[in-house]
This record gives structure tokens, C-alpha cells and sequence, in this order.
């Protein structure tokens, strides 16, 4: 099968769609100019510097028929667009009683590791988790983003894709014919039987060559990608800990209140699952610190193998 | 300028329409028998009605917390907006809006927006469909001075005006956001000196004077019809009621000069010159008084007498299905 890169697997689920719908259109403060070349000026947008307008933009044109793929860049630029995003197009929907639909993708880079200091290096999927009304995916590979987005551009509400940019340029088969990820399917990216490692966004990645070192060691490791947080395939993660009986949660995102408290929430709340617990869950997030700026401290501050290693390893110790 | 016999009965009934919906509200709100925020657009009524009587179901308009005016302006079924206040199941956001949010997409109303100035950004969204779909329709949005003073104004201005959009901006400039007079708060003073910073076409008028309302915007519509680019109208006017129901909020504004916008009432005002005129008789006025009435115990009885909707009911539409 072919190769792509993770961006390249994005942007072909967006020229489908867009071949097909003509009422689709792109919003972003940079040209791109695949896009307009294929699409038009009317169409392919740029937009001023003004996050929070063009968001905006998009909710009116949902409300007016038309899907808008809304480029905010990176998650930080995001909360520039805050009231948009939380006050209307999360709950435009259910405040006006479902009488119309507002389809909109919201895609933003998330994550650590290319020196770009605390105000472009966040992952803050949970703060949205929080928030009734939008979905949340987090695509990890080129075969995923592509399946995942396209999903997105069928679907009648918001969506927010977070996209980690240490992601972009990982090559990664990719099917040439038409294909869909349903919301909600969670992927298990490494089967074991020892250690329930969930992991999110680029941090599976991690998990899994963790998971290969430890395998040396006799421990076997399964990976749960969860490709979505809302909605979050539950029971795929609920069957995967009842079979090993013990929890690692990753993720790269501030561990307070993060998404990795949710899923040992749900674990630790389901009766069948906790009374099979062999020891107690374990989380391995980022630091509760803004993002550093020089590269000890910015690796210091996020998930990595060895930490992951290290927390599967005090699990199995647990037993 | 004379107004067509009928286009003034329009008018005129729309306008009395609107503050008879708007008395009925307040007045079931201070009885107990309403909850929430509930901003009345009495005093304001020349406003919506004039811009909207140039709009078709094919224009799209974004309306702001005292948006009931433009909603019965645009065309929205008075006994679901009623039921949505309230908060029936047979309302038009299905109890889950209430006064503050009620739309009907099926005539171009998206919604009534309560946070300040960000029904901008959104109407630049529908201006920009309108443009794409290239029928000559429009969009219009409805703001007041407060939301001159939001970042969400001027990056909507910017928009509108770089990408030529067909947006009519309608600025209600009642004077004041809540009691803060909007003297203190914009320190570009005259309002329309902000659009004419982003190359657009303004125009103040009188916002109690539906004629004159009237008048502009269909000559602001026109253009935009036109492919002019975007449009801004100013209509200086002022609220009666505080900003919003209440027994506790209090009023600052000076009283002798809310008394004296009373003696400017917009719908007083038009009924006096359509008499003087003889456009309508005081036989006529009567009949549309009586019309406006039973249509207003209609949608008050439509209300209390729809049901309640089921607590459960909470749990629908989160997201589209």
C-alpha cells in the first residue's frame, strides 16, 4: 500500500470533500494554496488575523447551509477564539432546540517538543471535553487522520480535530480508496495482556515503543488508542483493563483535570472493572507547568518512553 | 416622502405588535409568572421594523439579547416565541433558549445571541453565504453601543469590509449597556466614525422614526443588493424599560431623561402623523389595535396552555443527529 504523511492524509480527505460538496468552504489566516488553486478565492479564504471573528464567520455560514473547515492553526490561537467557540458553536445547536445543524471543522495543532515555549505548545483537549456540544478527535496516524477527518466532513455538528505537531510529517499507509472512521471506535494499536497503556495524540506512539521495551522483559502491553475523546469509546477501554487488569493512562496535556483523570475515572466508577484492578490506575502526563522554552526543560516537562516504561514497570510491581 | 398606504399599515401594525407582545411580557413578568432575563425592546420598535420590512425569508438576520423586536419583525410565529419564554416544550427552541435566544431558520432569523457583540462575527458567516450563493441576498445584524465596545465589532467590520460582504451592521444605539452611558465607553464618540475607518458607508438616522428607518435601510439594502459591500446605519433611540426585567437591578440613567424619550415614543409618534395625514382613521387604528391584541392573548394563551417539557428532555439535542 502507498505512504503518505499524516498532513498529506488530511488534506486529501479535505479535497474529496470538498470535490463532492460545493458547499464547503475554508477558512484560514495563511493561503494555502493547494487548495485555492483547486478550489477558488471564494471559496478558499483567507481570513485577517482575528481568530475569534472567523470562527464566528463559520458558525453564520453553518447556520446558512454552508460547511466551513476553519483552520485556527494552533491550539493557542484557539483561545483567542474562546467565546465563539464554547458560547456559540458548542451550544448553538441545543440552545435554538436542534433547528438547525452547525457542521464545522475546527483544526488545531496541539503538543510539545519543537521549542515553541508555553504559548505554542499546549493540549488542550480537555478544557473542550468539558464542553457539551463539540466533538473532539485526535487522529495519531496518517490512516486515522484521513478516516477520522472525512468522518468529520459528513458530520452535522462541530468538530474539533487536534493535531500533534510532532504528527505532520509521519508517514504512514494509507488506502487510495474511499474510507471512513467512525466517532467513538476506539483502535487497539498493540495487542498484550499484562498492561492496559491507553495513550492519546502523539504520546501512542511513545506507548508503543515502550511497549516493545518492556516486551523484552516479559511484560505484555496493549495500547488503546481512544482516536476520539467525544465521544469516548468506553467499553473498548473497560474490556482491554478487565482482560489485564491494570491501568497506565498517558498523555502529554497538564495532568490536572486532563483527559487521562477521565478515562481512570471511568475505569476506577465501573464495578466489574475495579474489582478486577490488580493495583491501583497510574498516570503519566505532562507536568503541571506551562511549557518551557530550552529543550531539558521541554522534555523534562512531557511523557516519554522511559517514563511510560517506568510507570508499566511500578504497575506490574503492584500486583 | 409618503409611504404607501399600505407599506405605512405594515408598519404601523408590525411596530404596535411588537410593544403590545413586549407590555404583555412585562407585564406576566412582574406578576411572577416569568423567569430569566427578559430584555425589552420597548421604545425601540421603529428600529426592526423599518430595517426589516426590506428583508425577504431569503435574508439572513442575527439578532442580540432584546430581540424579541426583531424577531416579530422578521416574521416569527408569536405563539412559539411566547411558548419560549416561557419555556414550554412547544417553544421554538423547545423551552431551551428561552426570551434571550429564540430563532426560526425557516425564515432567516438565526438566532438571538446574548453575549455582546458576538452576533458580529457570526452575521459576517451568513453575509459571506449570501455572497457565495449570489442571488442578491442579504444579511443584516443587530447590535447596540455596547457592542461597539467588543474586539468582536471591529474584527467583524474588518471582514465585512475586505470581502465586501452584503451585511447591513444596524447599530441600536439606545445610549447606554445597562446603565454605563456610552459617552464614557466609546472613545471614538460618534459611533459611525468606527465604519468610516474600515471604508464602509454609514449613515445616522432617527431610530424612533420609522419613516425614517425605513427609508435608509431600504436605500442600504438596495445597495447592498447591488454587490456595494457592507453598510452601516446608526438609529439613535432609547430603551424604557431597564436592561432587563427586574425588580432588583436598578436604573441609573437620569429619570427626566427617560421621561422625555417617552414623549418621543416611535409607535405614539407614526400613529399621530399617519392621523394627521389621513392615511388611517382613527376607525382604522382601532381595528389594527384590536387585531394586535387578540393576536397577543393568542400567543399568551398558546403558551400556558402548552405543556411542560419532560426534565429528560435536557438530554436532546446536544448535537444534530
Amino acid at each position: 500500500m502507498r505512504e503518505i504523511t499524516y498532513d498529506q492524509a488530511i488534506m486529501e480527505a479535505i479535497q474529496e470533500e470538498f470535490r463532492r460538496d460545493p458547499r464547503t468552504v475554508h477558512l484560514s489566516t495563511d493561503l494555502d494554496a493547494e487548495l485555492t488553486r483547486e478550489f477558488g478565492s471564494d471559496r478558499i479564504r483567507v481570513t485577517p488575523i482575528a481568530e475569534n471573528s472567523f470562527v464566528g464567520a463559520s458558525i453564520g455560514l453553518a447556520g446558512s447551509g454552508y460547511r466551513t473547515v476553519a483552520n485556527i492553526r494552533m491550539a493557542t490561537f484557539g483561545f483567542v477564539a474562546m467565546d465563539q467557540l464554547m458560547n456559540h458553536a458548542a451550544k448553538i445547536t441545543y440552545m435554538f432546540g436542534g433547528q438547525a445543524s452547525f457542521p464545522v471543522l475546527y483544526r488545531m495543532t496541539v503538543g510539545a517538543g519543537i521549542c515553541g515555549a508555553a504559548e505554542h505548545s499546549v493540549s488542550p483537549y480537555s478544557m473542550y471535553m468539558n464542553v457539551p456540544g463539540l466533538k473532539i478527535i485526535l487522529p495519531t496516524t496518517p490512516y486515522d487522520a484521513k478516516g477520522l477527518v472525512k468522518t468529520a466532513l459528513r458530520d452535522k455538528n462541530p468538530v474539533v480535530a487536534f493535531e500533534h505537531v510532532g504528527l505532520g510529517c509521519l508517514e504512514g499507509e494509507v488506502p487510495e480508496d474511499e474510507y471512513f472512521i467512525p466517532f467513538g471506535r476506539a483502535d487497539i494499536k498493540r495487542e498484550g495482556t499484562d498492561v492496559t497503556v491507553v495513550a492519546l495524540a502523539k504520546m501512542v506512539h511513545e506507548a508503543t515503543t515502550a511497549a516493545e521495551e518492556v516486551a523484552k522483559e516479559g511484560i505484555s502491553v496493549e495500547v488503546v488508542d481512544p482516536r476520539t475523546l467525544v465521544p469516548l469509546d468506553g467499553e473498548t477501554i473497560l474490556t482491554s483493563v478487565k482482560k489485564t487488569g491494570r491501568l497506565v493512562v498517558v498523555d502529554e496535556a497538564c495532568q490536572t483535570c486532563g483527559a487521562a483523570a477521565e478515562i481512570v475515572a471511568l475505569v476506577t466508577a465501573d464495578k466489574a472493572a475495579f474489582s478486577g484492578l490488580k493495583c491501583a490506575p497510574n498516570r503519566v502526563c505532562g507536568l503541571d507547568v506551562p511549557i518551557p522554552f530550552s529543550p531539558p526543560m521541554e522534555r523534562y516537562a512531557v511523557p516519554d518512553r522511559a517514563k511510560i516504561v517506568e510507570a508499566v514497570r511500578d504497575v506490574m510491581a503492584g500486583a | 416622502m409618503t409611504l404607501e398606504r399600505q407599506t405605512a399599515i405594515e408598519l404601523y401594525t408590525t411596530m404596535l405588535t411588537i410593544r403590545r407582545f413586549e407590555e404583555r411580557v412585562a407585564t406576566e413578568f412582574y406578576a411572577g409568572r416569568l423567569f430569566g432575563f427578559i430584555h425589552s425592546y420597548i421604545g425601540e420598535e421603529a428600529i426592526a421594523t423599518g430595517v426589516c420590512r426590506h428583508l425577504t425569508d431569503a435574508d439572513r438576520i442575527v439578532s442580540h439579547h432584546r430581540g424579541h423586536g426583531h424577531c416579530i419583525a422578521k416574521g416569527a410565529d408569536m405563539n412559539r416565541m411566547m411558548a419560549e419564554i416561557y419555556g414550554k416544550k412547544t417553544g421554538y427552541c423547545k423551552g431551551k433558549g428561552g426570551s434571550m435566544h429564540i430563532a426560526d431558520f425557516s425564515i432567516g432569523m438565526l438566532g438571538a445571541d446574548g453575549i455582546v457583540g458576538a452576533g458580529l462575527p457570526i452575521a459576517t458567516g451568513a453575509a459571506m453565504a449570501a455572497q457565495l450563493e449570489n442571488k442578491g441576498n442579504v444579511a443584516a445584524v443587530f447590535f447596540g453601543d455596547g457592542a461597539c465596545q467588543e474586539g468582536e465589532f471591529h474584527e467583524a467590520l474588518n471582514l465585512a469590509a475586505i470581502w465586501k460582504l452584503p451585511l447591513l451592521f444596524v447599530c441600536e444605539n439606545n445610549h447606554y449597556g445597562v446603565n454605563t452611558p456610552a459617552d464614557y465607553s466609546l472613545a471614538a464618540g460618534e459611533i459611525t466614525r468606527m465604519p468610516e475607518a474600515y471604508h464602509i458607508a454609514s449613515r445616522v438616522v432617527y431610530g424612533n422614526d420609522v419613516e425614517a428607518v425605513h427609508e435608509a435601510a431600504g436605500e442600504a439594502v438596495a445597495a447592498l443588493r447591488r454587490g456595494e459591500g457592507p453598510y452601516f446605519l446608526e438609529c439613535t433611540t432609547y430603551r424604557w424599560h431597564k436592561h432587563f426585567l427586574s425588580d432588583q437591578l436598578e436604573d441609573l440613567r437620569p429619570p427626566e431623561e427617560l421621561e422625555s424619550w417617552k414623549k418621543k415614543c416611535p409607535v405614539a409618534a407614526f400613529e399621530a402623523a399617519l392621523l394627521e395625514r389621513g392615511v388611517l382613521s382613527r376607525a382604522d387604528l382601532d381595528r389594527i389595535e384590536e387585531g394586535v391584541l387578540a393576536q397577543v392573548e393568542e400567543a399568551y394563551r398558546f403558551a400556558i396552555e402548552s405543556p411542560d417539557p419532560e426534565p429528560e428532555d435536557a438530554l436532546e439535542d446536544v448535537y444534530s443527529l
